[in-house]
């Protein structure tokens, strides 16, 4: 392995943790939201968000 | 990287989400408001109008509430599921836009989720495979929760909240998991393994009543919302999909 293929195997694999970190915080995010609009128990969001979570068949009441 | 995926799961959500608003304007949210008729049992306490009596029972009940629908709507609007004080939006323009913001909320979400599955896994972002992918999401959290949990119009009766919640969400996660087996184990065993963990929530049980009081809504009404929230879903799934395959090709291309 010569220092070029070396170099560029590293930066594959920085990039690739990168996406990792990235989809990760895209994934909490995108649970946090569901979680938001389906399943939190406020009343408030719950009336808010009360004819979505009846047509996307979250559980509700 | 990470500005890419917010933005197109931003754009795609919001696409995606306001297109499925306006569906549920015209299927599930009619179906709703005239379940919301029947919610409570149709023994509400808290009104009183000559026909009280006779909407506890049967025929009667549901000849009374047609007619008395307007009614009861309206004094049903400011009390929703019996909390009288708590905030909920006014019936009409303000319920439908807080509806659409929750769904393009939702929307933004199984975006999100699908955009870090496929990163995750690898996979080329584009229409069809994200539209592959936002199927499985389909299955995941639409119809495998629907077979131990048939989609709920208001006023029938069900478990504790907590606890169908609770199956729900590892039936969704256990159906995903299974999805990825079945679809991308390397051989047989993990696809039976698979197999396993799909039927495993089933096996175990959705939380039900034990003893099954009379629901108050009409059966056709209630059989009729549970296939069209499932067909809003998918809709709601296979749109996200679309868009996310969409913006990945047009946003910010590093």
């Amino acid at each position: 392995m010569n220092a070029q293929t070396y170099n560029s195997t590293a930066a594959a694999s920085s990039e690739r943790s990168q996406v990792i970190i990235a989809a990760t915080i895209a994934l909490v995010f995108g649970l946090g939201l569901v979680f938001t609009t389906g399943f939190a128990h406020s009343s408030s969001i719950h009336n808010a968000a009360h004819d979505t979570r009846h047509a996307l068949s979250f559980p509700c009441h | 990287m990470l500005m890419r995926i917010l933005a197109v799961g931003l754009l795609a959500g919001l696409v995606s989400g306001v297109l499925v608003a306006l569906l549920q304007t015209v299927t599930t949210t009619p179906i709703i408001i005239e379940a919301e008729v029947y919610e409570n049992g149709g023994g509400h306490e808290t009104h009183d109008h000559g026909g009280e009596a006779a909407l506890q029972s049967g025929l009667l009940h549901y000849a009374v509430a047609s007619a008395e629908k307007a009614e009861l709507i309206f004094v049903h609007a400011g009390e929703d599921h019996g909390a009288g004080d708590v905030w909920a939006p006014e019936d009409g323009l303000p319920r439908t836009l807080y509806t659409s913001i929750a769904t393009v909320g939702t929307a933004i979400g199984f975006a999100m989720i699908l955009l870090a599955g496929m990163l995750f896994a690898g996979d080329t972002i584009t229409e069809s495979r994200a539209m592959a992918w936002a199927a499985a999401g389909f299955v995941a959290t639409g119809l495998a929760p629907a077979v131990g949990l048939s989609p709920e119009v208001p006023g029938m009766a069900a478990a504790e909240l907590s606890s169908r919640q609770a199956w729900w969400f590892a039936t969704a996660t256990c159906t995903a998991a299974a999805l990825w087996l079945i679809l991308r184990g390397s051989n047989n065993w993990y696809r039976l393994l698979g197999v396993a963990i799909l039927v495993a929530p089933h096996v175990w049980g959705a939380p039900h009543l034990t003893e099954h009081p009379a629901s108050s809504v009409p059966a056709h009404l209630a059989a009729q919302f549970a296939s069209t929230s499932l067909a809003v879903h998918a809709v709601l799934w296979l749109l996200t999909g679309f868009f996310v395959g969409f913006w990945w090709k047009r946003i910010g291309q590093s």
